[in-house]
């Protein structure tokens, strides 16, 4: 088990008694991808705070990579080296001259040789598709927003973590940028085993990515299965004024006026090859 | 004469080699409903920032109920015509309190007090914040601090507002709110709306699009006409909505089906 959370609660104000995260048990295996959905206010990113020990829980026991983080004494650097987050709006957290040394700073901060540093800063920027010698004397402050994004998660991912949380990558990105993300994240998730732990209001992007779907409410975890579990249940996710990802909608609605027709599908071409199966099958009966 | 006029308009910003803007032209009417859709960097903001005269046009003229923005004394005239929203709800608020927002711009143009207090309840009201005069502005989620902008805006009763893609930073249920609220004021307040955006859904809800592409008008029109054009939206970076991909597939296969905008239509078309 990579990471495990027992009985955690987390309150913020005390006094008024606001639980953002209330007995929360989770397991998350290595190499899983989960997406994490949930209105805002519903706890997603108290949650994955908890998992590179960035804020301790109000009570209840975390354990990342065997090390009880909830303890006094618990080797924090371990777990924030194997746990990386990259926050919402990342990019506004850039702060050197260049982008190389934007990259670097976490690998300097290990104490790497200059040479270890070179590598990792090359590998990063490869990883989300910027050319080295082509970027790394520029001021990451002149890049498009898009690239500013992708700078900084690179500054994560030179840290070589086992684990990457997202919180809200795609925001603000346009079609473009975010097919790069979502590619990039597959990548990493397949090719270099990094287990991804992603929040997203994109359900576009959780259905077509994650292999497991983790749908918060009032800090309580309120659905945890396969995408094609969690999004069946429809009456459940409106409840919790959650959109259903758009494709789901049209074969919900069509199955609604009768259609005996599969609601579980992500894709669009597979979509149309089901409603051209269903509606095509009707007319042919007509 | 048209309540806004784009006439020709070119403009470049300093230090630039290529105009962000080139041969724009745009008539808005009162109590129109028109959208500005494109990529980030297609040009669109320029323009917004071209309506309310935060920049001059290097070509070409912007006329605004008569008044030309190149005409210097008229600036402040225009702007209390062309009221602006903006994309960061927190970039926007300047008070603690949401009735001392929405009546800050009024106290600066030194209306009567008894007449900022109808206009800020008007205005809250119209954007469904009543109740919320006394609160805590910070305190306001993502999709309140933009309807709350839009309130201030309201209170100064401007000709018309342009809305500089005001759901972008917001979640499914803050763009909701906001969309509905500028549909609201729109079709039943007869509120002149020029909304940039670049999601097609809410450009969608608008009487005429125009779609801008590396620093022009390239396609315009009622938006079941330029929303056809899938492909072409497609290549140029916008966001194309699901339904029509699906819709579009369908056709592509030969299913027999009208242009579709909404998942409604859809539904209606198969079954």
């Amino acid at each position: 088990m990579l990471i495990e959370l027992q009985d955690v609660t987390h309150i913020y104000d005390q006094e008024q008694n606001v639980k953002a995260l209330d007995d929360i048990n989770l397991e998350i295996d290595e190499h899983e991808f989960i997406g994490i959905v949930g209105h805002t206010g519903s706890g997603k990113t108290t949650l994955v705070q908890m998992f590179n020990s960035l804020i301790k829980p109000t009570s209840g026991t975390i354990y990342v990579d065997g090390i009880k983080t909830t303890e006094k004494k618990a080797n924090l650097k371990h777990v924030r080296q194997t746990v990386g987050l990259v926050f919402q709006y990342p990019e506004h957290q850039l702060f050197e001259e260049t982008i190389y040394d934007d990259v670097a700073f976490g690998p300097r901060n290990l104490n790497l040789g200059k040479e270890e540093v070179d590598k990792r800063v090359k590998v990063a920027l490869d990883l989300v598709g910027l050319d080295f010698d082509e970027f790394k004397e520029r001021s990451p402050f002149n890049l498009s927003g898009g690239q500013q994004r992708r700078v900084a998660i690179a500054g994560v991912l030179a840290m070589r973590p086992r684990v990457l949380i997202l919180d809200e990558p795609s925001a603000g990105l346009d079609p473009q940028g975010r097919e790069k993300l979502k590619a990039l994240l597959k990548r990493l998730h397949q090719s270099y085993n990094i287990t991804i732990i992603l929040i997203s209001h994109r359900m576009e992007e959780i259905t077509q990515l994650s292999s497991r779907v983790i749908v918060m409410d009032h800090g309580k975890i309120v659905l945890n299965g396969s995408p094609r579990e969690v999004f069946s249940h429809k009456e459940k996710l409106e409840k919790l004024s959650l959109e259903l990802p758009e494709i789901t909608e049209i074969l919900f609605r069509l199955r609604e006026r009768g259609c005996d027709i599969r609601t579980d599908i992500f894709t669009v071409e597979e979509a149309v090859d089901e409603i051209i199966k269903v509606i095509g099958s009707k007319e042919n009966v007509n | 004469m048209s309540l806004l006029e784009v006439k020709n308009v070119e403009f470049k910003y300093h230090g630039q080699q290529e105009p962000a803007l080139k041969d724009i032209n745009l008539e808005v009417e009162q109590g129109d409903f028109v959208s500005i859709i494109g990529a980030n960097g297609s040009g669109k903001s320029t323009l917004a920032k071209l309506l309310n005269v935060l920049l001059r046009p290097d070509q070409g003229n912007i006329i605004v109920e008569g008044l030309n923005t190149r005409n210097k004394e008229k600036i402040w005239d225009i702007r209390k015509n062309v009221g602006m929203v903006f994309q960061n709800p927190d970039n926007q608020i300047v008070a603690t309190m949401v009735e001392d927002d929405v009546a800050f711009g009024l106290e600066n143009i030194a209306i009567p007090s008894n007449e900022i207090r109808k206009r800020v309840d008007h205005a809250l009201d119209l954007v469904d914040l009543t109740g919320y005069e006394t609160h805590e502005t910070h305190k306001l989620s993502g999709g309140q601090k933009q309807r709350l902008a839009i309130a201030g805006i309201i209170a100064m009763e401007p000709s018309c507002i342009v809305l500089d893609e005001p759901t972008a930073m917001l979640d499914p249920q803050g763009r909701k709110e906001v969309i509905d609220t500028i549909k609201f004021l729109n079709k039943e307040k007869n509120i002149t709306i020029i909304l940039i955006t670049h999601f097609m859904e809410e450009a969608s809800i608008s009487d005429k699009v125009y779609v801008m592409n590396e620093g022009k008008i390239q396609s315009q029109g009622p938006p079941s006409e330029v929303f056809e054009q899938i492909d072409y939206l497609r290549s140029i970076n916008l966001d194309v909505p699901v339904v029509m991909e699906v819709a579009n597939g369908l056709k592509k296969k030969g299913i027999d089906i009208p242009d579709i905008l909404t998942i409604d239509g859809l539904v209606d078309a198969l079954c």
